[in-house]
């Protein structure tokens, strides 16, 4: 197979280390898309530090980590698969990048039932969003306890505390906003990569790359790598937060 | 292309300490350190990213220049939080806080 090059270029490996520097020119932009998103949150976890780990708290730890590591044994399999083509085994890179959108709409797969719990248990930013603080969770009383200390300065005791309790219900609400907007944009992001690599496993099978032109798929490959880097502060930051408080 | 490539024992080794890490952090998350559990927990996502970029992406064998940008796009985003944090982390501007 011979190489496409356009003329601007003086050779082919002038042409694929433009279209690499490319590449990371826009995960660097994409680095900020995410970091005004994690900025926001960064201030409002400092801002509202209880309620950002009551609402982690209703987030399933076990389902997170099980993403994560099919995320990462997904960047595994790309990894590999480039350097299958390097190494011109055609049919096995083909075989790793299918297991890479196996493993990327299984991600998905998981994401849609722990989104559908969220809805099920009303955690959904909305008209419909409802936290039920003194009972329900197992660190409720305890809660209760707390904000009725901090009110206890008040005329009227037991309307201050409704309004507090209130207050931290709607803080809890917005957790759950970043939750969905960061966890959303993410999974947009996987969707994007598995049709990519479904596209790149049809044409590796096809025969259209060989170890002397596969820099489509190399740099699809640093894509995939990039969402699941960040994944890997997704979780924490979400899943995380005060397991035991 | 003439770029060296990573043997795949090399990518398994890579995968088996990712794996590593993401038991670190869960296990991690079961004591409470305090304030001090959110710098464990980001160290912990940054040795992650630091394998993945360098491994998994090449950064290893990359061209100076690549390697720039890589470094300028995570520079930005520190940039960001610090100035952003030193501000909100310094002074009481979200009426309320905390509770």
């Amino acid at each position: 197979m011979t190489t496409a090059m356009a003329h601007q270029f003086d050779d082919a490996e002038q042409q694929q280390q433009a279209a690499t520097l490319g590449m990371w020119l826009f995960l660097a932009s994409e680095v900020l898309f995410f970091g005004g998103m994690l900025a926001g949150y960064a201030v409002y976890r400092a801002a509202y530090p209880r309620a950002f780990a009551l609402g982690s708290g209703r987030l399933d730890v076990w389902l997170g980590t099980l993403n994560t590591a099919v995320l990462l044994t997904s960047s595994l399999t790309v990894a590999l698969a480039v350097a299958a083509l390097q190494s011109d085994r055609r049919s096995a890179a083909a075989g790793l990048l299918i297991g890479t959108v196996v493993l990327g709409m299984v991600f998905l797969g998981v994401k849609g039932v722990e989104y559908a719990h969220k809805f099920d248990e009303r955690l959904v930013p909305g008209r419909s969003f409802h936290f039920v603080v003194e009972d329900g969770n197992p660190g409720g009383t305890h809660h209760r306890a707390q904000v009725a200390t901090s009110a206890q300065d008040s005329w009227d005791f037991r309307e201050s505390l409704e309004s507090e309790l209130q207050l931290l219900a709607g803080r809890i609400e917005l957790f759950f906003s970043f939750y969905f907007a960061l966890t959303g944009v993410h999974a947009l992001h996987m969707l994007i990569g598995v049709a990519v690599f479904t596209v790149l496993a049809w044409q590796v099978i096809r025969g259209k790359y060989s170890r002397s032109y596969f820099t489509p798929v190399e740099l699809a490959g640093l894509y995939w790598h990039f969402v699941d880097i960040i994944w890997v502060f997704l979780f924490p930051l979400l899943y995380l937060i005060d397991l035991n408080s | 292309m003439t770029k060296s490539v990573f043997s795949p024992l090399r990518y398994l080794a890579v995968f088996a300490v990712l794996l590593i890490l993401l038991g670190l952090t869960v296990a991690v998350a079961q004591v409470d350190w305090g304030p001090w559990g959110i710098v464990a927990a980001l160290a912990v996502a940054a040795a992650k990213t630091v394998l993945i970029a360098v491994y998994f992406m090449h950064l290893q064998t990359a061209r100076t220049t690549v390697r720039l940008f890589a470094v300028a796009g995570v520079a930005w985003l520190i940039m960001l939080l610090a100035f952003l944090l030193s501000d909100y982390l310094t002074r009481e501007l979200i009426p309320g806080a905390p509770l």
